[in-house]
């Protein structure tokens, strides 16, 4: 059928008047990742049998053609182009099983037919986006013109896209009557199924519309096409001067006219003259179809790679197929589908088809169709096809003789910069993060663990504990070169894959923890770009979360790192306003979920409340700035009244808020002993509660009437723990003197059931006080606080203050505490007493 | 029985049923129907009136060549009506699910009109549907009388649907107790109805077809059976789309129903509704509305229903107790009532809304206030 030696392509159909009869190259105009487009290159090439075939791509890629062949290669993949010292400035072609590209090297590589890529270099491709600032369109769905997805790591977060710019088939389908151009495109040219005949028809009739629209539209704004074409020109007379015509080109069906229209080598050669240039190095890195897809950064703009791979792939009846793939998915996910299911969402899928006037059912169709009969109408099932089939989980695969990512480069030279070696020797690193040097490394080790690569783990500091040393093990394993290379696809250098990384890993976490401890680390790894992701799937989880336990784990963590963001210097608005919320919400559920625990459950909620307090505490802290001493609950009220600014007066709020929950839960019966004797406790060491008041709970706890269980719990949440609770009493005897006497009155047969508990309480004071607590308890009540015990005292201690002595301390304590020197030291002995006892707990 | 294409008889129907207070589908929109007849050239299913590309039309709307003006039936995603019409072309029966206040009825009765020209075979599922309802009942004087035989059997009207090869309709499908519902699934997988007490059988010919309509989130209803559920095509009607569409179906119906109660009509009540209408959407979606922030959902149904019997109480509210205009307070208590369901989770979700987003929110301050004081 086709004139073999010419290899012109030229059939006997009435298509050829658009081609020139026994001239040219055979230009195959295709969509990018058009399965349809895909199906038809392959069928056009088989029947021509070109000596070469040109592809729209980076020729510097050219030496890596054979790799396509490698059995360890699997699509889809991509031609990653970066800037050689600047590995933040890449470029990424992306090619899929589907993607006529990808099917014309396979069949030259099959064929033994030399392959190569034709496209300006990415040698100017990338200057390009150096010098403009403007990143290129990343999204090319017009069916020729694709230039790569340039990304400039470190200014096209701001670039704004190119203005407006006509698209093709756009114009194509308004012209067919269609109001959705991928739909127009689908049913024209994708859903051919194969072998209606002619297997050049298709680009004929693509060109003449495409010839069309470029006359009207020129260049259509794409400026930088015509430079582009200019050198495939060039590059296909090359090749026409080698090979003969014989020559196949596969390239956007957009630029089949201008690759078609005469013009002479000396204009085509002054368009490219004096382009910027970058010194470019191009690989193969791993792909996946959801980044194939539109929704992920480096999108190659098709919404559902899956299914087109499904329609590339499947021999006959795709749709058939297509609902089987869906029945076993949800049968998988043990939902009910019989193979009556299936049946009938064929059927309605192709009626759904012919009234909506479309030759064959498209993705909507199944999807309408999967939603009605197999998914009850609902849209979660749905979600999980479109997740797992309609954009599926395939993971490309590259073969290890693939050139070196740039991550790796970038890591080279970050390692060099940093000296740290990686050396297989294990050995310990102390970093200084107040030094520059030590605090990068810091950063790169960070960054490294977030990426996987656990070159340096953490370990405890032997020496000092002070914040900013870091000490960790460092151990460079081969296979660790791996785990960088698996790494590649998240980016080229190091930060920006840790930032796509982190992003990653916060949107697929499962509980909430996790994302907290992420937020942590991006703040170590110092990532404010993934921050704001991070921030918004805590903000998300913290909403869903109804257990009280996580919010209250979370909490913490967070706190904890926006005081270390605060250290650094990061702007750490968002995450105080996340932890505000997760304060607020913690406050509204806590006193419920403390009703009807057990005591294994109410001791783990006192835990809870003892974090939240803590938290909540520095998260009043947090704006260092405003709040001058928070010190008495008066001196804070008089500070808002005198208007501080927005974040202290959060702090407090915040903190008014949580003395509030503490009250309620210190008052509420249905609230185990345990976590009421540590809210009256937090209450009372906060200055909330007055100590007759605190007294006046606890003699209510002691009362007979309680059972003694709940008082011993009680007592153990008041002064249990390491908390300076044995300080409490031994300065408080009236606390002491409730305790004793309550202790006293416990019936025989109840007080083995409490003694594991008090047991509990007490053992943990120190020794020191645990002594003094029994000299107190020995000498009896009545001899409490008076004179009269002078002799009966602490061996070596008298019996009252030295007021003398007690007064000569205090302007170094002053001096220590940073407290205002000049106010009279005298007249506030009594108050200079309790602060005195506070510094000492 | 049918709608005729003669002009004569279709002025006639529509004079006719101006007198009755809610005239049938077919009979209020005969003129449209008629025309799209007309105009229709595409192929019908058997006994079909239309194609189903004029029944999309009929209830989407437009405007056909001879420039007649379809009013649009059914305001959403044309998807779900296209689906919904096809669903009746092939033999499957249709299920419309939805919570109160989707229209599931209303798209219900104007496919059957569009689609068999009659609305009125109608079943309508209560608790105490009997089984005579589905299949058929017995004349017993005729009984009696004669004896068994075809005289003395009443037809239900999915029966009638069967042998004139008519759609049928089910309402509230699930309030229908489980064995009577699974009467239906002889007639929706063999497209037969026996009559064993005649040793007979009734046929389902050539487009007879089936649309029920049930409540998937209201409490105390029958789940359909696996079984039943297999024969059913699913279309889930959601709710109204936009924050503006939603406040409209409530004002306007809050309207209506303020009318036929002889309230007070009460000025600048809108932004009121607006705010329940925002406070429903955001606890039904679990996201505030300028999808910053999420919130959780409480167990109830928050429909669009909901959101117009708690305005109309705080309508009732305002006119006898209060000063005649429609305050923050005056909604607040119906408001709670109706996110409240479960006093322990769903307390917990309201008061963490309360914090977390009213209280920001500017200018609602006093609604903050009114929850509060009816929440503590």
């Amino acid at each position: 059928m086709v004139p073999e030696g010419e290899g012109d392509g030229v059939t006997g159909a009435d298509e050829s008047g658009s081609r020139r009869p026994g001239a040219g190259p055979l230009l195959l105009g295709v969509r990018h990742h058009g399965p349809g487009s895909a199906r038809a290159v392959r069928a056009a090439l088989a029947a021509a049998r070109p000596q070469a075939v040109l592809i729209e791509g980076p020729p510097e890629a050219d030496s890596l053609i054979p790799l396509a062949a490698d059995e360890d290669m699997r699509p889809p993949v991509a031609l990653l182009a970066h800037a050689v010292d600047e590995p933040g400035r890449s470029a990424f072609w992306p090619l899929a099983e589907f993607s006529p590209e990808w099917v014309a090297i396979r069949w030259a590589l099959e064929h033994d037919v030399p392959a190569r890529f034709i496209d300006l270099p990415a040698t100017h491709t990338l200057a390009w986006g150096k010098d403009t600032e403007e990143a290129l369109n990343d999204a090319p769905e017009r069916p020729g013109a694709r230039e790569p997805a340039v990304v400039c790591e470190d200014d096209d977060m701001h670039a704004t896209r190119l203005a407006v710019r006509v698209d093709p088939l756009a114009v194509l389908a308004e012209t067919a009557g269609y109001d959705d151009p991928e739909r127009w495109w689908e049913d024209v040219v994708e859903h051919r199924g194969p072998g209606d005949g002619d297997a050049f028809a298709p680009f004929g009739a693509l060109e003449e519309a495409m010839g069309a629209l470029r006359e009207t539209y020129g260049s259509g704004g794409h400026d930088r096409d015509l430079v582009r074409e200019a050198h495939m020109r060039l590059q296909v007379r090359a090749a026409q001067r080698e090979f003969g015509d014989g020559v196949a080109v596969v390239c956007g069906a957009w630029h089949v006219p201008a690759l078609r229209r005469k013009t002479t080598v000396v204009a085509d050669r002054a368009l490219l003259k004096g382009l910027p240039k970058v010194k470019a190095d191009m690989t193969w890195v791993p792909w996946t179809h959801r980044r194939l897809s539109r929704v992920s950064g480096y999108g190659a703009g098709i919404d559902s790679p899956g299914w087109y791979g499904h329609l590339f792939g499947v021999p006959d009846r795709p749709v058939e197929r297509w609902m089987t793939k869906v029945a076993g998915l949800l049968r998988a996910e043990d939902r009910l589908v019989s193979s009556a299911h299936v049946i009938e969402a064929v059927r309605l899928a192709e009626t759904l088809a012919a009234m909506r006037g479309r030759p064959l059912p498209g993705l909507s169709e199944t999807t309408d169709a999967v939603r009605s009969v197999m998914c009850d109408g609902s849209d979660v099932p749905l979600a999980l096809v479109h997740d797992r089939l309609v954009v599926g989980d395939v993971l490309g695969e590259v073969p290890r003789s693939a050139p070196a990512v740039p991550l790796q480069r970038d890591l080279d030279r970050v390692q060099r910069r940093l000296r740290l070696k990686p050396e297989a020797l294990e050995r310990e690193l102390e970093l200084d993060l107040r030094k520059e040097t030590d605090a990068e490394r810091s950063r790169l080790l960070h960054r490294l663990r977030l990426l996987g690569v656990a070159w340096g783990e953490p370990v405890a500091s032997r020496g000092s504990t002070g914040t900013f040393r870091e000490t960790w093990r460092l151990r460079w394993e081969p296979e660790l070169s791996v785990r960088v290379a698996e790494a590649g696809v998240w980016g080229t250098t190091v930060p920006a894959a840790a930032t796509a990384k982190a992003e990653a890993d916060a949107v697929a976490a499962q509980a909430l923890a996790e994302v907290t401890a992420l937020a942590e680390r991006c703040l170590l790894a110092e990532l404010p770009d993934a921050l704001p992701v991070v921030m918004r799937v805590l903000a998300d989880r913290a909403a869903l979360d109804a257990d009280v336990g996580h919010l209250a784990q979370a909490l913490p963590a967070l706190v904890r790192s926006l005081r270390y963001g605060d250290v650094r210097g990061t702007d750490t608005q968002a995450l105080a306003e996340v932890a505000a919320g997760l304060a607020e919400r913690i406050f509204v559920g806590l006193p419920p979920a403390c009703a009807a625990l057990d005591a294994h459950a109410a001791d783990e909620m006192r835990r809870h409340v003892d974090a939240v307090h803590g938290a909540v505490g520095l998260l009043g802290d947090v704006p260092a700035g405003d709040v001058s001493a928070p010190a008495a609950p008066g001196q804070g009220e008089a500070g808002a009244a005198g208007g501080a600014c927005a974040g202290g007066h959060r702090g407090r709020r915040l903190r008014g808020r949580w003395s509030a929950v503490l009250r309620v839960l210190s008052g509420r019966d249905s609230v185990p002993g345990v976590i009421r004797g540590r809210a009256v406790r937090l209450l009372l060491d906060d200055g909330e509660l007055a100590h007759d008041e605190a007294a006046r709970l606890m003699g209510l706890v002691l009362s007979p009437g309680t059972p003694p269980q709940d008082a011993a719990a009680w007592i153990e949440g008041f002064v249990g723990g390491g908390s300076g609770g044995g300080m409490l009493l031994v300065h408080d005897e009236r606390l002491l003197g409730l305790v004793d006497a309550w202790l006293t009155g416990v019936p025989a047969e109840a007080f083995t059931d409490v003694l594991p508990l008090l047991r509990r309480t007490f053992s943990a004071y120190e020794p020191g006080v645990r002594r003094t607590l029994g000299e107190l308890v020995r000498r009896g009540p009545g001899a409490r606080g008076s004179a009269t015990t002078a002799g009966s005292g602490i061996p070596g201690f008298a019996a009252d203050l030295d007021p003398g002595r007690a007064d000569a301390v205090l302007p170094v304590l002053r001096l220590l505490l940073g407290l205002d020197g000049d106010e009279g030291t005298g007249n506030n002995a009594t108050e200079d007493d309790n602060n005195l006892a506070e510094a000492g707990r | 029985m049918s709608v005729s294409v003669d002009p004569m008889s279709v002025e006639a129907r529509e004079n006719e049923s101006a007198e009755a207070l809610r005239p049938h589908a077919e009979d209020a929109f005969a003129g449209e129907l008629a025309a799209l007849a007309a105009q229709d050239d595409r192929p019908r299913p058997a006994r079909w009136k239309l194609s189903p590309w004029a029944v999309a039309t009929y209830l989407l709307g437009g405007t056909l060549p001879d420039g007649t003006v379809i009013t649009p039936k059914y305001v959403g995603p044309r998807r779900i009506v296209e689906v919904a019409v096809t669903t009746l072309a092939t033999d499957r029966a249709l299920l419309l699910l939805g919570v109160p206040g989707t229209a599931k009825t209303w798209v219900s009765e104007h496919l059957a009109a569009a689609v068999s020209g009659d609305s009125t075979l109608l079943v309508q599922g209560t608790a105490g549907t009997p089984e005579e309802a589905i299949r058929y009942g017995w004349n017993y004087a005729q009984l009696l009388a004669h004896g068994p035989s075809r005289d003395a059997l009443v037809p239900s009207p999915v029966m009638r649907a069967m042998a004139e090869g008519m759609t049928a309709r089910v309402e509230e499908l699930t309030r229908i107790p489980a064995d009577v519902q699974d009467t239906l699934i002889t007639i929706l997988s063999e497209k037969t109805l026996p009559i064993p007490e005649l040793g007979q059988e009734v046929q389902a010919v050539r487009g007879f077809n089936l649309i029920a309509t049930a409540n998937d989130r209201d409490r105390g209803v029958n789940d359909l059976s696996s079984a039943l559920r297999r024969r059913f095509n699913t279309v889930v009607l959601p709710l109204p789309e936009s924050v503006e569409a939603e406040v409209d179906i409530v004002s306007r119906r809050v309207d209506q129903i303020g009318r036929s109660l002889d309230l007070p009509a009460l000025p600048d009540g809108i932004d009121e509704i607006r705010r329940v209408v925002t406070v429903f959407r955001e606890l039904r979606d679990g996201v505030t509305s300028d999808g910053r922030t999420k919130v959780k959902s409480p167990s109830g149904t928050l429909s669009t229903a909901e959101a117009i019997s708690v305005v109309t109480n705080g309508l009732a509210l305002a006119a006898h107790f209060g000063d005649g205009v429609l305050r923050a307070g005056d909604v607040a208590a119906g408001i709670l009532g109706a996110v409240v369901r479960d006093p322990a989770a769903d307390r917990v979700v309201w008061q963490e809304y309360l914090e977390a987003v009213v209280r920001e929110r500017d200018g609602w301050t006093d609604f903050y206030r009114a929850c509060r004081e009816v929440s503590a």
